[in-house]
C-alpha cells in the first residue's frame, strides 16, 4: 500500500499531530482487543485456581464427577467432546467435500451463488434452534429407524451397544455434522476455486474425465486447504454448546457406545450453571480453560494452514 | 480396453451424482428446520404471545414479550460496545496494519472469530457476574466480544475494496490522513460497515450459551442494566425440554420469531453484499489486468 | 491437401465474443504447423478447438467441424475425453502437478488408462523423458516434485507427460513464452526431432520461431485465417498484404 503521508505530514505539523493522534488511538483500540483476549486467559486461570490446586493433574486423568463428594474431573467431558466431534467429522467432512466439489467444479454458473447461500444459511440457524429441531424432529427418526438399523448392522462393535433412545452422543454428533458443514464446505470450496485452471487443463488434456481431473488436479492441489477446513470444522464442533447440551443426554460418564448419553466440555458448563458454586464452579471454569486451550490450538492450526481463506468461513449469524 | 473406458465414464457419472447428493443431503436439515419451526411455531403466535410476559405453565396470556424486549436490549447494548471497537480495530488493521502488530491483531481477530462462545460467556461471568450478579450488562458484554472480530473483519474488507487512487487523490489535496480515512469509510466503505454490523447482530441475536452464564433469564419486564434479563434463545432452551405442551409450544413460537429475525438479517446482508461483490470483482479484475500488463 | 486435422467452417465464441471466424484449414501429418498472428487474434482459441479444450472455459463454445483422420471430433457421439487422449496439449505456462513427483507426472495419463504394470510405467517414463530430452537431467531424481526443476525443464516435463499417453497429434500453445532463450532452443530442437512421429501444431507470437521450425505457417488476424501455406513461401512471398505487413513488422 502506498504511504505518501509521512513526508506530507511533516510539513504540516498540526495535521501530522492529528494524524498521529488518530493513528495511535485506533492502534490503542486494536491493542485493547488483544489485551481483552489476554485478560480472558488470565482471569479464567485465576478463577480456576481453587480447582487446579485441589485436583492437580488428576483433573485431566481421573474419571469421577461427583458433586456429593465434591470431586470433579474433566476426563469424561474431554472424552465426550472427542467422541461427538469425531462423529461430526466422519459424517460432516465427506458431505462437505462433496458439496465443495459440486459448487466449485460441477454446478452450472447460475446456480452456484444461490446454492452457496443456502448452504451458508445452515450457519445462520441459531444453535438453540438446531437443538430444538433435534429433540422433536431428528429424535423420532433416530429412534425409529437409524439407531435400530445401526444396532443390527454394527451392534457387535463397542460403538453401537445399548438402546435406541435418540438422546445420545450419536444425536449430538449428527447435529454437529450438520453445523460444521457450512464452514468446511465453504472453506474447501474456496481452496478448490483457488486451484489454477492450468492444473485442470493439464489433467483434461491428458484425457482425464471430469472426476479424474478433479481428483488429480483439484483435490490434490487443494488438499492442505481442505485439511485446514476440516480442522476449522473440528474447532467449531469442539466449542459448540447449545445443540449438544440439548441432545447429548447429560450423563457424566465415559462410554464408548454412541447410543449412550454423555457430556462434552461445553455442555457440562451450560448444564450445571446456576446451580454450581464453590469448588464445582471453579472446576467448571477449569473445564472452560481446557476447552479454551483446545480451541486455541485447533484454531491456530487452522489459521496457519488456510491463512486468509478463513474469511470464507460463513460469518452469517447463528450463535453457538 | 473398451470396458475400462466405460468404467471410467460410469465412475465419472456416479461421482458427479454423489456430489449433487451431498448438496441435497445438506439442504434437508435446513428445509426441515424451516418447515418445522413455521408449522409448529405459527399456531403459538398471536398478539398476546408477542406482548405478554412469560408466566408459568397453565397461566393464561403467557407470552414472550419480555424475551423479545430482552433480546433487543442485549443486542442494542452489545452493539453500542462492540461496533465501535470492531470498526476501529478494522480501520487500524486496514489502514495502519502493515506491520507485525497489525498482523498480530489480525491473527488473533481471526482466532477470536471462531472461538467457542461458551468460553467468552465464562469470561464475562468471571469479570462481571461475580461482581454485580447475573445481569443485562454482563450478557451484552459477552455478546460484544463476539461481535468485535466479525465487525473488524468486514470493516477491513470494506476498506480494502476502496481503491488506493481514492486515498491518494484525497491526500494529494492536502487532506490529513485521518480525515482521508474517515472520508473513505463514510463515502465508500459505508455499505460494508452496515453489512458487518448486521452480520454481527444476526450472529449474537441467536447466541445462547453466553447468556445462560451471564444474563440468565427472567420472567418479568426487566430493563435494568444490572438485573437478569430474559432473551429469546433462553426461552427456547428452557422450554424445549419442558414436559408441558404449552411451554413447548412457547419454545417453537419463540424459535419462529428468532429465526425470522436472524434469517431476514442474513438475506438483507446478502442483498447488500451482492452489490459489493460486483465492485470487489471489478477491483480484482483491474488488478489482474495491471499484473498481466507488467508481464 | 489431405491433412491429419481438417477444420471446416470452425467458429469459436467466448460468450458474445466471436473469437474464431469460419476457419477452414488442414494440418498435415508428420510436420510442424505454426500459427502466428498478433495477440488476441484467436490463435490460441483455434488450437484449443482442435482437442476440444476450448469448451472447458466457462461460457465458451465452438461450432463447425474438426476432422481428425476423417472423423468429426465435434460429433455429439464423440467423447471429448477420447479426443484429448489422441490429441495432446502443452500450455503457455508449464503446469506440472505440484503434488506429484516427476515420475508420477509423466505417467499420470497412463495411470488414467488403468496401467498398473510397474515395468511398463518405468519404460514409459524413460521413453517419454528421452523423447522430451529431459532424461539425462532428471533420471537421478525422478522422485523429486514436478515443480522442483527449472521452468524450461518443467515445460519439457509437460511435453513428456503429453507424449506418455502416445498421442497422434501434439498441440503447443506458445510453449516457450515463459522460457529463456536457451530453454527455448532446447524445445525447438526437440520439436524438430518429434515431427517424424507426430503431427505438431504450435501457436507462437514469435515469427522467428515459426520461420525456424515450422514446415507450414498460418497467419491469423482478428479471428480470421488470412493466409496459410508453406513457411518459406509465406515468409518470403506472401500473397496477402496483411501478412506481408505483419511479417515485415509494419503493423499498426
Amino acid at each position: 500500500m502506498m504511504r505518501p503521508t509521512r513526508k506530507h505530514g511533516s510539513r504540516r505539523s498540526r495535521a501530522s499531530l492529528e494524524d498521529k493522534l488518530f493513528k495511535y488511538s485506533v492502534m490503542g483500540i486494536a491493542a485493547l482487543v488483544l489485551a481483552l483476549l489476554w485478560s480472558l486467559v488470565v482471569k479464567l486461570v485465576f478463577d480456576a485456581q481453587t480447582s487446579i490446586e485441589t485436583f492437580g493433574i488428576d483433573f485431566l486423568t481421573s474419571t469421577i464427577w461427583d458433586p456429593n463428594r465434591d470431586l470433579y474431573t474433566a476426563l469424561p467431558f474431554i472424552f465426550g467432546t472427542l467422541m461427538t466431534s469425531a462423529v461430526a467429522i466422519v459424517i460432516g467432512v465427506p458431505i462437505s467435500i462433496g458439496i465443495a466439489i459440486y459448487l466449485s467444479e460441477l454446478a452450472p454458473a447460475w446456480i452456484r451463488e444461490p446454492l452457496s447461500f443456502l448452504i451458508e444459511l445452515l450457519a445462520a440457524v441459531p444453535s438453540v434452534i438446531y437443538g430444538l429441531w433435534a429433540i422433536y424432529t431428528l429424535r423420532p427418526v433416530l429412534t425409529g429407524s437409524v439407531e435400530p438399523f445401526l444396532m443390527d448392522a454394527l451392534g457387535w462393535t463397542p460403538f453401537f451397544e445399548g438402546a435406541a433412545f435418540g438422546i445420545d452422543k450419536l444425536a449430538s454428533g449428527i447435529i454437529l455434522a450438520v453445523m460444521i458443514i457450512p464452514t468446511v464446505a465453504s472453506v474447501s470450496k474456496e481452496s478448490m476455486m483457488a486451484v489454477p485452471d492450468s492444473q485442470r487443463e493439464a489433467a483434461l488434456s491428458l484425457g482425464a474425465t471430469k472426476y479424474e481431473s478433479t481428483r488429480m488436479a483439484v483435490l490434490s492441489y487443494a488438499r492442505s486447504g481442505i485439511f485446514g477446513a476440516t480442522i476449522l470444522g473440528l474447532g467449531r464442533a469442539v466449542g459448540e454448546t447449545m445443540a449438544v447440551t440439548m441432545t447429548i443426554g447429560n450423563a457424566n460418564i465415559i462410554s464408548w457406545s454412541l447410543l449412550d448419553p454423555g457430556q462434552t466440555m461445553a455442555s457440562v458448563i451450560a448444564n450445571n450453571w446456576g446451580e454450581a458454586d464453590g469448588l464445582m464452579l471453579s472446576s467448571l471454569i477449569e473445564i472452560g480453560v481446557v476447552l479454551f486451550i483446545v480451541a486455541l490450538l485447533i484454531n491456530v492450526c487452522a489459521r496457519l494452514m488456510v491463512g486468509r481463506v478463513m474469511k470464507a468461513v460463513p460469518m452469517t449469524g447463528g450463535g453457538l | 480396453m473398451r470396458s475400462y473406458r466405460s468404467r471410467r465414464k460410469w465412475k465419472n457419472r456416479i461421482a458427479s451424482l454423489l456430489a449433487l447428493v451431498c448438496v441435497l443431503v445438506a439442504l434437508v436439515p435446513l428445509v426441515s428446520i424451516l418447515m418445522e419451526v413455521v408449522s409448529r411455531g405459527a399456531p403459538a403466535i398471536d398478539w398476546a404471545f408477542l406482548t405478554e410476559r412469560t408466566k408459568s405453565s397453565g397461566a393464561p396470556d403467557s407470552g414472550i414479550g419480555n424475551a423479545i424486549l430482552g433480546s433487543l436490549l442485549l443486542v442494542m447494548w452489545a452493539s453500542l460496545i462492540g461496533l465501535p471497537f470492531g470498526i476501529l480495530t478494522g480501520v487500524y488493521v486496514s489502514e495502519y496494519g502493515d506491520n507485525w502488530f497489525g498482523r498480530t491483531v489480525r491473527f488473533f481477530n481471526d482466532i477470536l472469530a471462531n472461538f467457542p462462545s461458551v468460553v467468552i460467556g465464562l469470561f464475562a461471568y468471571s469479570l462481571i457476574v461475580t461482581v454485580i450478579g447475573f445481569s443485562l450488562i454482563s450478557g451484552a458484554f459477552a455478546l460484544a466480544i463476539i461481535m468485535i472480530p466479525i465487525v473488524a473483519n468486514t470493516t477491513e474488507d470494506a476498506l480494502r475494496m476502496v481503491p488506493n487512487s481514492l486515498r491518494e487523490a484525497s491526500l494529494a489535496l492536502g487532506v490529513p490522513r485521518w480525515r482521508t480515512v474517515l472520508k473513505v469509510i463514510i463515502s465508500n466503505g459505508r455499505s460494508g460497515l452496515v453489512t458487518g454490523a448486521l452480520l454481527a447482530i444476526a450472529r449474537v441475536a441467536g447466541e445462547t450459551a453466553p447468556l445462560i452464564l451471564t444474563s440468565f433469564g427472567n420472567n418479568f419486564w426487566e430493563t435494568g442494566l444490572t438485573e437478569p434479563v430474559a432473551a429469546l434463545p433462553l426461552v427456547i432452551f428452557r422450554n424445549a425440554m419442558s414436559p408441558y405442551a404449552d411451554l413447548q409450544e412457547q419454545a417453537w413460537g419463540a424459535a419462529l420469531v428468532l429465526i425470522t429475525m436472524v434469517l431476514s438479517l442474513n438475506v438483507v446482508v446478502r442483498l447488500l453484499t451482492r452489490k459489493r461483490m460486483k465492485l470487489y470483482k471489478a477491483v480484482k479484475k483491474t488488478w489482474k489486468e495491471r499484473l498481466s500488463l507488467n508481464v | 491437401m489431405e491433412g491429419k486435422i481438417v477444420t471446416e467452417r470452425l467458429n469459436a465464441f467466448f460468450g458474445e465474443v466471436h473469437a474464431v471466424k469460419n476457419i477452414n484449414m488442414s494440418i498435415p501429418a508428420n510436420a510442424i504447423t505454426a500459427i502466428i498472428g498478433p495477440s488476441g487474434c484467436g490463435k490460441s482459441t483455434l488450437i484449443r478447438c482442435l482437442n476440444r479444450m476450448h469448451e472447458v472455459v466457462r461460457g465458451a463454445r465452438a461450432a463447425g467441424k474438426v476432422y481428425l483422420d476423417g472423423e468429426d471430433i465435434y460429433d455429439p457421439e464423440t467423447d471429448p475425453v477420447e479426443v484429448r487422449r489422441k490429441v495432446g496439449m502443452v500450455f503457455q505456462k508449464p503446469n506440472p502437478f505440484p503434488t506429484m513427483s516427476i515420475y508420477d507426472n509423466v505417467v499420470a495419463g497412463q495411470r488414467l488408462n488403468g496401467e498398473k504394470d510397474w515395468k511398463k510405467l518405468d519404460e514409459t517414463v524413460e521413453r517419454s523423458l528421452k523423447l522430451a530430452a529431459l532424461w539425462d537431467e532428471v533420471k537421478d531424481h525422478l522422485d523429486a516434485s514436478g515443480v522442483s526443476i527449472s521452468g524450461g525443464q518443467q515445460q519439457r516435463l509437460c511435453i513428456a507427460r503429453a507424449l506418455a499417453v502416445e498421442p497422434e497429434v501434439l498441440l503447443l500453445d506458445e510453449p516457450c513464452s515463459a522460457l529463456d532463450p536457451i530453454a527455448t532452443a532446447k524445445i525447438e530442437d526437440l520439436l524438430f526431432d518429434l515431427k517424424d512421429k507426430y503431427t505438431i501444431a504450435i501457436v507462437t507470437h514469435n515469427m522467428q520461431q515459426a520461420a525456424r521450425i515450422a514446415d507450414f505457417t498460418a497467419f491469423m488476424y482478428m479471428g480470421e485465417l488470412i493466409e496459410f501455406g508453406e513457411t518459406k513461401k509465406l515468409f518470403e512471398n506472401p500473397v496477402e498484404e496483411l501478412t506481408e505487413k505483419y511479417i515485415t513488422g509494419r503493423f499498426g
